[in-house]
């Protein structure tokens, strides 16, 4: 799990950012090794996207030690960056330009000259899914098409170590697949991802290491099997319908090694759940559904279930 | 990251200039219908309207009187436009400061870049004033083309007042309050539509300690095709309203965007 501080791309040290009364970020420390996909897992106001900023030099910490690309940060982040791909949370792309133009302007940030940058645009519209629309207008494209742009003027600079904010959010679920399927090309040719996230699904299919965060600080780290080995049962029950009450007192809390409940639906996780489902076979007015634990498992039992707005 | 340490000019700034030229080049014909329309309709309504009704001003027709303050007029609106609804729609509406700063740039290049363009863009608008003017005959001596000198010093003045107030502003809403309470009274206060001498003396010294009279008393006498008296003076102020202007709004940017 520790990384050799010498090979990491990014590494923070004791990071706190406060804001008023509030400390967003209160001790958050990691590494990121070359090739990995880490995954900032946390609900809304976790201090997530605070985190990002602060690695990319944007903000400045009010205590702990950042090193990007090894150069310090946010003394020499400029410099850094050279090397770093951002996808934000927010479309930011420029609607006023063509798709091309959006990848010509970017590149030229980086002070990459125009025929270099010519040069990897027909590649970047493959890979991005947009060879056929080379010239449309911004306002032309479909939300999952404006993302993938947005992934592609990221890689405009062929970067080392790519950041995306939440890079699915708001997306249909073909929208979504495509996004990951272009996030795992990027690890194939040993791209560096820092990938922030609610989506569970997406964090358990693309990273390799997960922290998971909340109130400003790391609660959990791990590969997403040790967070689910270590800090959950391995079985679910969710069990919902008339005469619930009834059934958890008599039943659910005794046969169920932990039971959660969250409006009008009981959670019962056990190792084996076989003596769960035979009570519920003989409940008819209950209605339930039995599956494996995931890592949204973990995170609702670590961050709690009340709403965060 | 010192909110306070003085702007850092870097050539940097370029690329984001750069970027808002591509755009205006999407809107060129029109933009240059606007910059050639709006002084023209003053020109000819208040030049040829009101000046048939007055006898000479400062021994010229009023509508050559009126040149020069058109001219100054315009380049402040065209900065001013340009550094509050154009640059707050750049930088919170499209959050295209943000993306910028993701790449290796700093905000104070995308500040300078901001400044710049929008004295740039008060460049195409006086020129377009001048190419008027002389179309109408209204001014002959060749020594009005150094007028190009003083719009882009004016350019950066009004612009770094109007990113100033961009810094703080929290919607487009609150640009009202610029200009009813600076803009609008700095443009009848500062000689652009009648000689400053016809104001009583307080209301002429608050006209000259705003910028605006200072580009008029540089730009009407090169109209007449003669030089300007004081000419370090006016020079002085309009460059110490640009420069204090500019660091204030980085400042003010910084602490918006970069805490």
């Amino acid at each position: 799990m520790e990384v050799e501080p010498r090979g990491a791309v990014l590494r923070a040290q004791g990071l706190r950012k406060h804001y008023g009364d509030l400390e967003v970020v209160a001790g958050v420390s990691f590494a990121i090794a070359p090739g990995e996909c880490f995954g900032l897992l946390g609900p809304n106001g976790a201090g997530k996207t605070t985190t990002l900023r602060l690695c990319l030099g944007l903000i400045a910490p009010d205590a702990g030690e950042i090193a990007l690309m090894g150069e310090p940060v946010p003394p020499r982040a400029r410099r850094a960056r050279r090397a770093v791909g951002v996808v934000p949370q927010m479309d930011n792309l420029d609607p006023d330009f063509t798709v091309e133009e959006n990848l010509l302007v970017y590149g030229r940030y980086f002070g990459i000259a125009d025929d270099v940058i010519r040069g990897r645009i027909p590649e970047l519209l493959e890979f991005a899914g947009l060879a056929g629309r080379r010239s449309s207008r911004i306002q032309t494209l479909s939300g999952g098409m404006r993302r993938r742009l947005t992934l592609a003027r990221a890689l405009v600079n062929d970067p080392e170590l790519v950041f995306m904010d939440e890079p699915t959010t708001g997306l249909d679920p073909q929208a979504r697949h495509v996004i990951w399927d272009r996030l795992r090309q990027l690890l194939v040719r040993g791209k560096t991802i820092l990938l922030t996230t609610h989506f569970m699904e997406e964090a358990e299919r693309l990273c390799s290491r997960i922290a998971i965060m909340d109130h400003g600080r790391f609660i959990a780290e791990g590969t997403p099997r040790e967070l689910i080995g270590r800090h959950i049962e391995p079985q679910v029950v969710e069990v919902h319908g008339d005469g619930l009450d009834d059934w958890s007192e008599a039943e659910g809390a005794r046969l169920a090694s932990r039971l959660e409940r969250s409006g009008d639906t009981a959670f019962a996780y056990a190792a084996d759940a076989a003596p769960l489902l035979a009570s519920l076979e003989r409940r008819s007015g209950l209605r339930y559904l039995h599956r494996p634990a995931n890592l949204e498992d973990v995170f609702l039992k670590l961050t709690g279930r009340e709403l965060r707005d | 990251m010192n909110a306070y340490a003085l702007p850092r000019l870097s050539m940097r700034f370029f690329p984001v200039w750069r970027r808002n030229y591509l755009v205006w080049t999407k809107l060129a014909v029109p933009s240059v219908l606007f910059n050639l329309a709006d002084p023209t309709i003053y020109m000819l309504g208040l030049g040829f309207g009101l000046g048939a009704m007055l006898p000479e001003v400062g021994g010229v027709s009023y509508i050559a009187f009126l040149a020069a303050g058109i001219i100054c007029f315009s380049t402040m609106n065209t900065a001013t436009f340009e550094a509050l609804y154009s640059a707050f729609s750049r930088m919170h509406v499209q959050r295209t400061w943000d993306a910028i700063t993701n790449a290796p740039l700093a905000l104070d290049d995308v500040v300078l870049a901001e400044l710049v363009w929008a004295a740039t863009k008060s460049c195409l608008s006086g020129l377009a004033i001048l190419v008027v003017v002389y179309a109408l005959g209204v001014i002959t001596s060749p020594l009005a083309l150094l007028t190009l000198a003083v719009v882009p010093l004016a350019g950066l003045c009004f612009g770094a007042l109007g990113l100033l107030i961009t810094a703080v502003s929290p919607s487009y809403d609150f640009f009202s309050y610029y200009f009813t309470l600076i803009i609008t009274p700095m443009a009848m206060l500062s000689g652009v539509f009648f000689p400053l001498e016809q104001l009583p003396t307080p209301l002429r010294i608050a006209a000259e300690v705003l910028p605006l009279a200072h580009a008029v008393e540089l730009v009407r006498p090169l109209t007449f095709g003669a030089f300007p008296d004081n000419i370090l003076l006016h020079v002085a102020v309009l460059l110490a309203y640009a420069v204090a202007g500019f660091y204030a709004a980085t400042v003010l940017f910084r602490r918006r965007l970069a805490s």
